[in-house]
């Protein structure tokens, strides 16, 4: 498909790429593009200026300091899949990438990408509010760092705002977690998910339930808990033609309970 | 650097190399197809979804509807047209044949390279890592059983029967 004109830039340094974002408001961050191309395919987004972050290596780093797994926002899924860091600090986090759409997606697209899309169905987002992760954004005036659970602001709306940029995300190192999920198909698009962290207080994060993830901190990994605190959310979920919103609220309970399980049985 | 709406790029597809200038706006596939008339890489669904132009880039296995041209610059590409040498199938075409694993053969060059790459990481895959490496691809006849199996064929392992 011909896309809409658009000016294209690949900056050499994270500096450069701040700067270019904040020069021109119809600028926008070009990460995997496995969601931005087909959005300007489809012409529902039509940035004037995409600034190319994939030769920027130190958006890529994988690190463990201390108790903390320290994620470029440009590393993919196939390289966090690949990771012997990630596998030791945080191994949920190879598994759920393992289970997002195809190779071929798997190894273009990024964390940074799937977060700052904050597309309700994505699965990294309730992962990251589970885990509580946090995001380090810079912008002209500096970086500050935001926790995943004040991140996310509206469907494919971030904390990133114009001319920021998501640079690492900070992912406390932990084994006790899991994500469960309805799919459409093997591997396919989230209908409802659900992530939760048992390493310190129990913290489960429901996804597709809401514009934002949704955080539920039961008392205890007990199921009836669990289903307690689910129940207790308030849950008010969209329905469309995979899920009404009442099969959606069903299924956050089932799906909140499988995570706990997964995440108990580990060690 | 500055913004800019077209660039001359250096790609090397299938040990050939390209200097071209392009549009920034242009899809990879569309590079490949019109301006290089590599015409193996197909567009079938434009959207991401069936995996019929994927394409194997710096050795890693995408699609390439969804990323530019100008993303290229630089790289290594390997399309379907590369497969074959001097008329000589690769052992997994020889197999498809074998195994008549395409009908309409619209999806095949996909399908071909996304098992030529599955087959580099994983030179012995089961039918599981099999179905998971073809995952991005979709054939509209249906014929995944006959795939399945002359990938199995390809790795040099035994085909299951199918006989009911």
């Amino acid at each position: 498909m011909l896309l809409r004109e658009v000016e294209y830039v690949r900056p050499s340094s994270v500096d450069e790429a701040v700067r270019l974002l904040g020069a021109n408001d119809g600028a926008r961050a070009l990460a995997g593009g496995q969601t931005i191309v087909n959005v300007m395919k489809a012409r529902a987004a039509a940035p004037d200026v995409l600034v190319d972050l994939n030769r920027l290596d130190d958006l890529k780093r994988i690190v463990v300091t201390g108790d903390t797994l320290e994620l470029g926002a440009m590393t993919t899924y196939t390289q966090l899949m690949a990771s012997s860091e990630v596998e030791v600090a945080r191994p949920v986090l190879a598994e759920v990438c393992a289970t997002i759409a195809d190779v071929q997606v798997r190894n273009r697209g990024t964390l940074g990408g799937n977060l700052c899309s904050n597309d309700p169905t994505n699965h990294l987002p309730p992962l990251m509010v589970a885990l509580g992760a946090e995001m380090v954004i810079l912008g002209a005036d500096g970086e500050r760092t935001v926790p995943a659970s004040e991140f996310f602001l509206g469907v494919y709306m971030t904390a990133a705002g114009p001319g920021e940029l998501l640079t690492t995300i900070l992912v406390p190192a932990g084994r006790r977690a899991a994500f469960d999920a309805i799919t459409l198909g093997a591997d396919g698009t989230c209908i409802v998910s659900a992530a939760a962290a048992l390493d310190g207080e129990v913290r489960i994060a429901l996804g597709c339930v809401d514009a934002v993830p949704v955080l539920v901190t039961p008392a205890s990994a007990d199921e009836a808990a669990v289903r307690e605190a689910v129940q207790g959310a308030g849950l008010d979920p969209p329905s469309d033609v995979h899920a009404s919103g009442d099969y959606r609220r069903h299924l956050a309970e089932v799906v909140a309970v499988r995570a706990v399980r997964k995440a108990s049985e580990r060690s | 650097m500055e913004p800019v709406t077209s660039q001359t790029i250096t790609v090397d597809v299938n040990g050939t190399s390209y200097e071209r200038e392009v549009e920034t706006r242009r899809l990879l596939i569309h590079f490949l197809r019109d301006d290089l008339d590599l015409t193996g890489s197909h567009v079938g669904c434009d959207t991401g979804n069936c995996g019929a132009c994927s394409v194997i880039l710096d050795g890693a296995l995408v699609k390439s509807c969804m990323l530019l041209a100008v993303q290229a610059d630089g790289s290594r590409i390997e399309t379907v047209e590369g497969l074959a040498s001097e008329g000589e199938l690769t052992a997994l075409q020889q197999a498809f044949s074998d195994h008549h694993a395409l009908q309409c053969g619209y999806c095949t060059p996909g399908m071909l390279m996304s098992a030529t790459a599955l087959l580099r990481q994983t030179p012995q895959p089961s039918a599981d890592e099999i179905k998971k490496g073809l995952q991005g691809n979709i054939c509209r006849c249906t014929g995944y059983w006959n795939i399945v199996d002359a990938v199995t064929a390809a790795s040099g392992q035994e085909v299951a029967s199918h006989e009911a």
